[in-house]
């Protein structure tokens, strides 16, 4: 180990020995977990998945044959050709049942005439807008919580986890309704001008997207500052922390420079593996109509509207069911594929 | 060890007391109140009798410190005692010595003040058990799956079975009861009708629920179980006994299986708690007639009592869950040190 970094100033390095060190190209820890990561045909159909549906969400507009909000009363709860051929018990009018069949839309309408495809296609949004900000919302709370906690230890330590504990014991799915609630309510008739206000316009604005988040981010940050904290406590006492500290770096510079590049490996595996939990969190909240608001398309909401008429239309429910678990699915297996990278020791071992 | 159980249990109380004051003060922030429903059109005055009858008049410090001491102060009562709506006790043990209907109350939680003729405990003892019910369920079939193809996935490693059953358990993982639930319904119930889509009570109905809520577990299940067997059959006292000549069914039966099996009961506990309030989803979705419901639909309604009981009882159950983890973590292995 040379200290390449460390002969600015110093006398000329000895040019031999120099030659031989640039020879051989170092691979850093994240060039060797992206080659592992590639060798792993799960976690590449994960990535591949995920493009995907970024895709989707961000030219939804373009995509969609229809609005999500377009209704063709006329042709409600109709299905196109090979849908009724899919599931048995759907019987088309033609043969004395009750499905109407409309090759216009490519998987039916809902009960109010809304092309499905359209409304899946917008639903993507959400969930991804999920899956991306609920994780960066415990990512900067849990950090700073873990950080904070772990580096200063003592009094500050003990209070900030003891906080967490208390978080920990809410139930969280009872808490985030509670939260969600009072959301809710409290900005339903917000006087004009007031904080109220201007949260109620975000909130119709981002189709209830913003308070599901916001409670997501309160409910979720305490795992990942259980783990940044054991984590600095593991890393605190190592040497390479202790030489710095004699060069004189400052607390900021140890915590970002020195600590945070080395337990950011585990901390991106813990929170791509609660992607998923996010991801059906929204979609069970807009499923009992806490989460986003009409029109705004969820697969949640979607699944509940459609679950109503699961005997008679189970295309309405099944086709969102599976678009959300092609996504959930994704993001475990990208998850899991960064684990085995990211901590070969941990290969194929929870 | 008795300082350790001492402290676990303190801070269990302070824990809960916290979880109740943090969901009080949230629930009276939250603008109007169970009476003050503009649907119903309750005139003014009958509001305000109604609140000072339910006590919602007094100052919110005297509410909460009368909501919580109904809820802790047990009562002996005597055969005069008769049920109300502001006096209903969770737990009622009947002491026959002291007269005929004596007995010693405890846990008061109070009225519902949307369903005037309930009360919290009515609530709870009508609906909880059948929480239970589907989470113990649930349960059974996360442990009848998952441990079974945790171990033969551990014993057969990177084989087509082990390949095959971890393939399994990240899908497990991946399909939620909000996605199980309507193709299981629509799969076994409304296509092959071997069960009943919505209910509770037969097994025609219990099945697709317990199914739905346990299968996402069992795949968490089976993937710790074949990292712990795993991690065992590395051991020295495997190869010691291996080495001493017994058979390989042996070394797997009596040494590999029980140890490799500790980690997998200590998740029990907090498994249990984790289903418990899964339970919610899937009620909502198999139209059980659970604990989700009532919840649900008492938020929407300002039903304070019923909110702050339920929000209670299950922070209960998770604190209780992972202080029993604690404990059994330190009575298995005495190396772990409490300080």
């Amino acid at each position: 180990m040379a200290a390449v970094g460390n002969s600015k100033g110093g006398a000329p390095a000895v040019p031999q020995i120099a030659k031989l060190n640039t020879k051989t190209k170092s691979v850093s820890l994240w060039g060797d977990a992206w080659k592992r990561l590639r060798r792993n045909k799960f976690a590449l159909m994960g990535i591949f998945i995920i493009l995907f549906a970024i895709f989707v969400a961000v030219f939804a507009d373009q995509i969609a044959p229809y609005t999500y909000a377009e209704q063709d009363l006329p042709a409600h709860d109709s299905a196109p050709e090979w849908v009724i051929a899919l599931f048995p018990n759907m019987i088309p009018v033609e043969d004395g049942g009750y499905v109407a069949i409309n090759n216009n839309y490519p998987l039916g309408t809902d009960g109010l005439g809304r092309d499905l495809l359209s409304r899946i296609i917008h639903g993507t949004r959400v969930s991804l807008l999920v899956a991306f900000i609920g994780p960066l919302v415990a990512l900067l709370v849990g950090t700073a919580v873990g950080l904070i906690a772990g580096y200063m230890g003592g009094a500050v330590d003990n209070i900030l986890m003891r906080f967490a504990d208390v978080m920990y014991a809410f139930p969280t799915l009872l808490f985030v309704i509670l939260l969600l609630s009072f959301f809710r309510s409290s900005v339903a008739q917000p006087e004009v001008g007031s904080f109220a206000y201007s949260l109620a316009l975000i909130d119709r604005y981002s189709g209830g997207m913003i308070f599901v988040i916001i409670g997501i981010g309160v409910t979720s940050w305490m795992n990942l500052a259980r783990l940044v904290r054991g984590q600095i406590l593991s890393v605190r006492e190592k040497e390479f922390i202790e030489a710095a500290r004699s060069m004189g770096v400052g607390m900021r510079g140890i915590m970002f420079r020195h600590m945070l590049p080395n337990i950011l490996g585990p901390m991106i595996v813990a929170e791509t593996l609660t992607i998923p939990a996010y991801i059906s969190f929204e979609a069970f909240l807009s499923f009992i109509g806490l989460g986003v608001q009409a029109p705004t398309p969820s697969w949640g909401s979607m699944i509940a509207d459609g679950r109503i008429a699961i005997a008679s239309y189970p295309n309405q429910a099944i086709f969102p069911a599976i678009a959300l678990f092609l996504v959930m699915f994704a993001f475990n297996f990208l998850g899991d594929g960064l684990r085995d990278a990211l901590d070969p020791r941990m290969q194929g071992v929870d | 060890m008795a300082a350790f159980f001492a402290r676990r249990f303190l801070w269990m109380l302070v824990v809960l007391f916290v979880v109740s004051l943090i969901t009080f003060v949230l629930l009276r922030l939250v603008p109007g109140g169970p009476f003050n429903n503009s649907e119903r059109g309750v005139p003014d005055a009958v509001r305000r009798n109604m609140e000072i009858k339910y006590g919602l008049d007094r100052s919110l410090p005297e509410q909460y410190l009368s909501y919580i001491g109904d809820i802790i102060i047990p009562r002996l009562t005597d055969d005069e005692w008769r049920r109300t709506i502001t006096e209903d006790y969770l737990i009622n043990i009947p002491l026959p010595l002291l007269g005929e209907d004596a007995a010693l109350r405890w846990m008061n939680f109070g009225p519902s003040l949307r369903t005037r003729s309930r009360t919290v405990a009515g609530i709870f003892q009508e609906n909880l058990p059948i929480s239970f019910q589907l989470g113990l369920a649930a349960m059974a079939v996360a442990m009848a799956i998952g441990i079974p193809s945790g171990i033969f996935a551990a014993l057969r490693r990177n084989t087509v079975v082990d390949y095959a059953s971890m393939g399994i358990a990240i899908i497990g993982v991946s399909v939620p009861v909000i996605i199980m639930g309507p193709i299981l319904q629509y799969a076994f119930a409304v296509n092959w009708k071997i069960f009943l889509p919505t209910g509770w009570g037969t097994l025609q109905t219990m099945v697709l629920p317990a199914f739905a809520l346990g299968f996402a577990q069992s795949a968490l299940l089976a993937r710790l179980t074949r990292a712990s067997l795993l991690q065992v059959m590395n051991e020295d006292y495997i190869r010691t006994a291996r080495a001493k000549g017994l058979s390989e069914r042996g070394v797997i039966l009596f040494h590999a299986l029980k140890n490799s099996l500790i980690p997998v009961v200590t998740v029990l506990g907090p498994l249990f708690a984790a289903l418990l309030t899964g339970t919610f989803v899937t009620e909502t979705i198999f139209g059980v007639p659970g604990m989700g419901r009532a919840f649900v639909t008492s938020v929407t309604n300002r039903d304070y009592p019923v909110v702050m009981g339920t929000i209670l009882l299950y922070a209960f159950f998770l604190v209780l869950a992972n202080t029993i983890v604690d404990v059994v973590y330190a009575w298995l292995d005495p190396r772990i040190r409490y300080n």
